[in-house]
């Protein structure tokens, strides 16, 4: 056999049917939150509200539908890395447009 | 089998890996452009149906709920369940791609399509502050949304695919491997319009539909 | 020994079954392998067809073989086809195909079906490319700048994009496979520390590809949007940001520079441990250099911006972090240098190109530390000295490590022994060729030499003429392997299972394989490169 340690087969787990049903009520709750949310004149949170709204919602499907919550070290790692290199890929890439005004002279 | 399955599970997560750096660069861009031209993105925003856009994503979480019991039910022996709730799964998929279709249209008589006929009147019609940036905004919008649109119809023809094979009673508890994985593509891109929605149509409070 | 044995042909993966369908429908890794050969194989002679028409041009000082317009098109041309069709599936998809399931005992990769989707979309990819080349060609660079590419060129691009479109999810899937594959399909008692570092340098390569190949696909496919509906997105005129591309673009295409030397340097890994007769020096450090290239890879890619007007801040940061990316890279020379010490050296082909390999490597590398400084850069930038960086990690790298490792593992490939006289001669030309090129190319670009020009001041003409007889001498390099390993099929010496007496399991299985590549799963009981013990006996299997 291969040296991992974690062969309790996750796709054996089963996951309750109420448990999902419990899942989907807060995503249509969330949805409806998210839309009341944005109704009010929230400033710069309006944004972070959305997002952080969305990320719930992203990690329930993620974590429970898509059986992460069940499944083995190395798919967690691979959402993670996922994430990771968005990260990357935004924040460099903001490096630039945050502070290109910051200086006007020439290079 | 269950070696099997695990492998062609972590397959699927790895494919979805690309399908996130994939849609990754829209979002990327969208990020730049938005914090670049935060008014003209607001008053583009603004001509969107929040209503019809919220009705998608409870259409898209409703196909979630069935596609992740239509999987349960393969892993528990219930093949004909299973079928029923993979169509009802299609169907809610369908239905989103009907309401997009409302909402396309609407926009694309509004002129709100880049290119040659691009012509954007704001909501309460008070002057466009940025009408080449708000065609950004919606450039943005219809090759995010159309992308996305795309792989909800790639998803649909694979659940009818497992339908068909379904019928045929091709899985099993001991063998279910592609229901599993077809789910797991499923709820990717349900994942994926549960951020597009909040970013594309929630970016100011005044909007339309409402 | 060799000769004597064989009267009746045994059974392999090249003779299991006979007919183009055989072929075609196979999902036999190493009939993949093989697939790949030959598609890369046409795409070099037709990126080098353009490289000549360039150094034709190049031999005099006025544009008088070709119109400038030509000529933009013949290097565009010649960068995408050398770039995205041969050495970014070159290593992987050839040699890593063949050899990476027999690495670790495996009958296959983990996913076969895919691994021959992956052939044909490549395929499909390339025929679109070279359609819309053939048909009208490209010019705005192989890096697509906008807002060229998406108005103001009248040429090809969506066509040319298309086609690397569909050839990046051959990448993709072909990186996906060997992730998963390596991840799961190991034999028993082959740990992650007992992996062979050709395996972990595919492995790295291969998180790149996954990761990195999206967000070109997306890119291409905007520009294609953009010239289609004129969007805007990267148009200056409409509200875009032309720069934006060129971050979108770089993301994936540094990366993707690794992509391709990270699977030469495994293959380079293995030879010298070979010819040296020793266990490679540092082996975590090599494996664990392999994964940070591949990370710090993603970290860099505004290095290519310096000048094109993006924030001086942002300009530090990437300065940075390029001058680290260079760690993990100088890591490995270090170990295969300590490798080599007090090694027993062989110096049979494939040893010549690795020796090759590190000399040429080290100096493209240590160059584009020059240019990760950025007050070098804003001198040297778009001039030929930069040519000259990447042509030494690419072709004087990468290209090497190409060759070294089709020779290495030609007898397994094949059965049959190339024609070692000839082989060493090639070596050989294409070593002085090479350097003939491409050195005069630093000293021109320091001197200001400007980059996709096809005329200049005579006073370059000396340099010029020198770097094109040089591409003279390395194009006879590159056609006598091609003579000589197609004379080997037929009339090469019949090749044992383990010629060079390496360590490894694809070493333990006949000369070619059979198609299911090893009788029994093997099982591991031997640290990697266990040259002091040799623990492997004589090969029974496979007859």
């Amino acid at each position: 056999m291969t040296t991992k340690t974690e062969h309790i087969a996750p796709e054996s787990h089963i996951v309750p049917i109420s448990l999902y049903i419990g899942i989907w009520a807060t995503l249509i709750i969330c949805t409806g939150l998210t839309v009341l949310a944005a109704s009010f004149d929230l400033g710069i949170f309006n944004i972070v509200v959305a997002l952080l709204i969305a990320t719930i919602k992203g990690s329930l499907v993620v974590l429970f539908f898509m059986h992460l919550r069940y499944s083995t070290k190395l798919t967690m790692v691979t959402v993670i890395a996922a994430l990771f290199w968005l990260f990357i890929m935004f924040s460099l890439t903001l490096t630039d447009y945050m502070t290109r005004h910051w200086v006007t002279s020439v290079l | 089998m269950e070696q099997q399955q695990e492998t062609a599970t972590f397959g699927m997560w790895m494919f979805l890996l690309t399908e996130i750096m994939f849609f990754g660069g829209l979002f990327c861009t969208y990020l730049v452009y938005r914090s670049l031209y935060y008014e003209a993105f607001v008053q583009g925003s603004q001509k969107m149906n929040v209503w019809l856009g919220a009705t998608n994503t409870a259409v898209l979480i409703c196909s979630s709920l069935s596609m992740a019991l239509g999987v349960r039910a393969a892993q528990t022996g219930k093949p004909k369940l299973m079928v029923v709730l993979l169509l009802i799964t299609i169907l809610f998929g369908l239905g989103f791609l009907g309401i997009k279709g409302i909402e396309y249209h609407e926009h694309w008589e509004n002129h709100e399509f880049p290119g040659q006929n691009f012509h954007f009147e704001t909501l309460d019609k008070t002057p466009a502050i940025d009408p080449a940036h708000t065609e950004i905004y919606f450039s943005l919008y219809w090759a995010m949304t159309g992308l996305h649109a795309l792989h909800m119809v790639i998803g649909i023809g694979l659940v009818a695919w497992l339908v068909i094979a379904g019928l045929r009673r091709a899985y099993s508890p001991s063998y279910f491997t592609p229901v599993e994985i077809v789910g797991l593509y499923w709820h990717f891109v349900d994942l994926v319009w549960i951020y597009l929605f909040p970013l594309l149509y929630l970016i100011s409070k005044k909007h339309g539909g409402g | 020994m060799a000769t004597a044995v064989q009267t009746v042909e045994r059974e392999n993966y090249l003779n299991s079954n006979y007919g183009l369908k055989s072929w075609l429908l196979t999902t036999d890794h190493k009939r993949i392998a093989m697939l790949y050969l030959m598609s890369i194989t046409v795409m070099f002679w037709i990126g080098g067809f353009f490289a000549m028409m360039i150094r034709l041009e190049l031999l005099t000082p006025p544009g008088d073989l070709v119109s400038s317009d030509t000529y933009n098109k013949l290097f565009t041309m010649h960068g995408i086809i050398m770039v995205f069709f041969f050495l970014i599936p070159s290593v992987p998809a050839v040699i890593g195909n063949f050899v990476i399931p027999l690495m670790i005992g495996a009958k296959d990769l983990a996913f076969p079906r895919v691994n021959l989707l992956s052939w044909y979309i490549y395929m499909a990819g390339a025929c679109t490319a070279l359609f819309a080349m053939v048909t009208g060609g490209v010019d705005t660079g192989w890096t697509f700048y906008t807002p060229f590419s998406t108005t103001y060129s009248n040429t090809h691009v969506i066509g040319v994009a298309i086609g690397i479109f569909i050839t990046g999810f051959s990448s993709i899937l072909t990186g996906l496979n060997f992730i998963v594959t390596i991840h799961r399909m190991r034999a028993p008692g082959l740990t992650w520390r007992r992996l062979p570092l050709f395996c972990w340098s595919n492995y790295a390569a291969a998180l790149i590809m996954v990761l990195g190949t999206p967000v070109i696909a997306i890119t291409l496919l905007l520009v294609a949007l953009e010239r289609a509906f004129n969007i805007g997105v990267f148009n200056p005129q409409l509200g875009g940001d032309p720069l934006l591309f060129q971050h979108l673009f770089w993301f994936y295409s540094h990366p993707a520079v690794y992509i391709m030397i990270l699977p030469g340097m495994g293959v380079i890994s293995e030879i010298i441990t070979c010819f040296s007769r020793k266990r490679v020096f540092g082996y975590e450090f090599v494996a664990l250099a392999s994964i940070a290239i591949a990370v710090l890879g993603f970290l860099v890619w505004a290095h290519h911006m310096f000048v094109a007007g993006i924030s001086v801040y942002a300009a530090l940061v990437f300065s940075l972090l390029s001058y680290l990316v260079a760690i993990p890279s100088a890591v490995k020379v270090f170990n295969w240098t300590a490798t080599m010490y007090k090694g027993s050296i062989r110096y049979d082909t494939p040893m010549l190109y690795a020796f090759g390999f590190i000399g040429l490597f080290t100096v493209g590398g240590l160059t584009g530390v020059f240019l990760a400084s950025l007050s070098i850069d804003v001198h040297v930038t778009d001039t030929y000295f930069v040519v000259a960086h990447f042509h030494y990690v690419m072709v004087g790298g990468m290209v090497m490590a190409y060759m070294a490792g089709l020779h290495f593992w030609w007898p397994k490939i094949s059965g049959r022994m190339y024609p070692e006289g000839w082989a060493k001669l090639s070596a050989l030309l294409v070593f002085v060729g090479f350097n003939a090129t491409f050195f005069p190319q630093f000293v021109l670009g320091y001197m200001g030499a400007p980059r996709r020009y096809h005329a200049y001041p005579p006073a370059f003409q000396p340099l010029n003429v020198l770097s094109s007889a040089g591409a003279s001498i390395l194009a006879v390099g590159y056609v006598l392997p091609m003579i000589y390993f197609l004379w080997s099929l037929r009339y090469g010496e019949l090749a044992p299972p383990n010629p060079w007496n390496a360590v490894g399991l694809e070493w333990m299985t006949a000369s070619p394989p059979p198609t299911h590549n090893f009788d029994e799963t093997p099982v591991v009981t031997w640290e990697a490169y266990d040259y002091e013990h040799q623990p492997q006996e004589e090969v029974t299997v496979g007859h």
